[in-house]
């Protein structure tokens, strides 16, 4: 048989049907659903008189809208409120594997709550009305985010209508220097290919430097693969995988265990398989990242500086340029260890794990945040992960820090939530996105990892995180 | 969904690349469970002074004078010029939902995200594909030229600009016939029911785990 990627086996599997233009319908295994993209999509259900198909395959949780403070107080704003609650009315109604609702121990950021949960098993279709759902691409799934149409489409028929992506392998080959992650891999990615590099493709990330990564770490690349323009980000099964699986609440067990295991085993591009681009990054020569305009392309080393918008020759990029840096305040040259931050954010589907968290506690233990950082915010991608990191006193260092330590939810990475930044503060983030106003209008976003937040709180502008004092 | 088959209509520049949709609709808007009334809030903290609150009364707030959709020559447009990577970032489809509330029916860009090309379809907007100097020339000509218009006919696969060049634009069959015809997808997607249950009980077969 001639050799496949990982991508062609998971179409291959899913396919049910194909239109004469190539357009298939794709067999859907687990999708997920959060209050912000399913209530439109469970009213035209309801309004067409459809069920949906098959109610199992369903794993809902509350995650964008919810405080990660006071909770014995609810959900104050009553937009959010009641958007939390339509989803509760609408899972009671109709039913689900599994609900964690705002407040249940296991209830966290959907795309965290998956994986530990088991709920996203090798081999599956996964998807989410939400583009960071490339996530779960980390377990060797087919997954990808879509719009509420699609999550009502979903929900009736268990399919998705889809043309089939082109392939795109990212090979990072090598050694990653101390205080280097998975974080500082992709944006190095995103920053060779740019936000558009992978449309149309789905990116399988490969190398001797992401099958040193733990799930964790893949998961954090796989995440912003949507950042590089592929919907889908893929990396194949090995023993890490299987290790994280085992024993999960919805993970296979006993004989189907064994069965299952075999079978992921499979799901790796063969030898000699095709992609229509390759892309090689040497893993030795990435440094730690720091994003300084308004899209994550726009990204340097920590020991670079702000590029200067007319040595660009493009005329639509240096445009782009002089408005990011009109933005973020920036003028053309600084050098990025001296831009200062008002306020750090720890958190988010990319970098609230527990690997991530102790990852920031490590830089932050013994020490404490620079006076002019007015805020740093730890919020853990799920109860699990809280509870996790409050066994392993994570939480005292950061305390003893000076940070603050949160309930779990999506908070300040797009600020639906009351964790937000002011206009013109300038924050020091894990998340994926620095768009004008994801954090709050007005609000400028530095991406980094979570190991570059702690030191940029603890030294009140962007420091590298291998040399701070 | 409402059908598109053909629409001779005014055109609006919106001349920078990357146009992200927290950038077309805010987060703050992403509240609402209706999947109307979002065409006040398109684009707003690029469009008014202050900062939107979702149920606010915008007939009222500071616009900005810059922006290019405040400009009365382009009041009515229902043609939307776009950059590259138009439409990245998050799935939400509130931006496409903005995009045709606000009144636009076609977009004409060299790229567009993949997320939300997949979701214009879905909501009778017809996102257009054509090569980068075509598009530079429709800047030129649309910047040049006050009243600009464009005839875009789905049923041909052409945009005809008012100076008689004609051009033609790829769109995947199926989608076409879908967006031509205004079909819900999913009654299509329910024609092969068996073939999808027949698929289901194979699958529940082969990988019983996926079925606990």
């Amino acid at each position: 048989m001639q050799a496949q990627t990982l991508y062609e086996k998971l179409w291959s599997s899913h396919v049910v049907h194909v239109e004469d233009d190539g357009t298939a319908l794709i067999y859907i295994d687990r999708h997920l659903v959060h209050e912000v993209t399913s209530p439109q999509a469970f009213e035209g259900l309801k309004l067409a008189g459809r069920k949906p198909w098959r109610v199992d395959s369903i794993v809902a949780t509350a995650d964008h809208n919810t405080p990660t403070d006071h909770w014995e107080q609810g959900i104050l704003d009553p937009v959010s409120r009641q958007q939390v609650e339509t989803l509760d009315s609408n899972i009671r109604e109709v039913g689900a594997l599994a609900y964690f609702p705002f407040k249940n121990e296991r209830q966290g950021i959907v795309h965290v709550i998956g994986p530990e949960n088991g709920a996203t098993l090798p081999g599956m279709t996964v998807v989410c009305g939400d583009s960071h759902t490339s996530t779960h691409g980390a377990f060797a799934c087919l997954a990808h985010g879509i719009g509420t149409s699609e999550v009502e489409h979903v929900m009736a028929t268990q399919c998705l209508l889809q043309k089939k992506s082109k392939t795109m392998l990212i090979s990072v080959e090598g050694e990653l220097g101390a205080g280097v992650t998975a974080k500082d891999i992709v944006l190095a990615i995103i920053g060779r290919i740019g936000t558009a590099g992978g449309t149309g493709y789905a990116m399988e990330f490969a190398g001797s430097a992401i099958r040193s990564l733990s799930m964790e770490g893949r998961m954090t690349i796989c995440n912003m693969a949507i950042e590089a323009g592929a919907r889908a980000g893929l990396v194949a099964v090995d023993d890490k995988t299987i290790d994280y699986l085992k024993d999960r609440p919805f993970s296979p067990k006993g004989e189907t265990w064994d069965r299952a295991v075999e079978y992921w085993r499979t799901l790796h591009s063969d030898e000699g398989a095709q992609f229509d681009a390759v892309v090689e990054l040497d893993a030795a020569k990435i440094l730690p990242q720091v994003t300084w305009g308004t899209s994550p392309e726009m990204v340097a080393a920590i020991d670079g500086i702000v590029p200067d918008p007319a040595l660009e020759a493009d005329p639509v990029k240096r445009e782009g340029m002089e408005r990011a840096l009109q933005y973020m305040g920036l003028k053309a040259r600084t050098p990025i260890a001296e831009i200062p931050v008002d306020k750090v954010f720890i958190g988010s589907c990319t970098n609230s794990r527990i690997e991530d968290l102790r990852a920031a506690a490590e830089v932050a233990r013994g020490r404490r945040k620079a006076d002019n950082v007015k805020l740093v915010l730890v919020v853990p991608g799920s109860g699990l992960v809280k509870r996790q990191a409050e066994a392993e006193g994570l939480d005292k260092v950061f305390v003893a820090a000076g940070f603050e330590w949160r309930e779990p939810g999506c908070s300040m990475c797009l600020a639906m939530n009351a964790d937000r930044l002011e206009p013109g503060e300038r924050c020091a983030s894990t998340s994926n996105r620095n768009f004008e106003g994801r954090q709050g209008a007005g609000g400028r976003t530095h991406l980094v990892s979570p190991a570059m937040a702690a030191a940029a709180a603890i030294a009140g502008h962007f420091a590298d995180v291998r040399t701070l004092a | 969904m409402k059908p598109f088959q053909k629409l001779d209509g005014l055109v609006a520049p919106m001349d920078r690349a990357n146009v992200d949709t927290d950038a077309i609709i805010p987060k703050q808007f992403l509240k609402s469970i209706k999947r109307s009334g979002f065409g006040p809030n398109l684009f707003d903290e690029w469009r008014y002074r202050d900062v939107g609150q979702p149920g606010q009364d915008n007939s009222g707030r500071p616009l900005n004078p810059d922006f290019v959709l405040n400009q009365p020559r382009y009041k009515g447009a229902e043609i939307l010029l776009t950059r590259d990577n138009f439409g990245c970032g998050s799935s939400r489809e509130h931006a496409p939902w903005a995009l045709e509330d606000f009144g636009f029916r076609v977009l004409i860009g060299p790229s567009f995200a993949d997320i939300f090309f997949n979701n214009c379809f879905k909501n009778g907007l017809l996102p257009i594909k054509l090569a980068a100097d075509e598009v530079d020339a429709l800047f030129a000509q649309c910047h040049g030229s006050e009243g600009y218009r464009l005839c875009v006919d789905l049923q041909a696969q052409t945009i005809t600009r008012p100076d008689g060049k004609v051009i033609a634009f790829d769109v995947d069959p199926f989608r076409r016939e879908c967006l031509l015809n205004g079909w819900d997808d999913i009654g299509l997607t329910l024609r092969h029911a068996d073939k999808i249950r027949d698929f289901e009980a194979r699958r529940r077969i082969a990988q019983p785990w996926l079925f606990a």
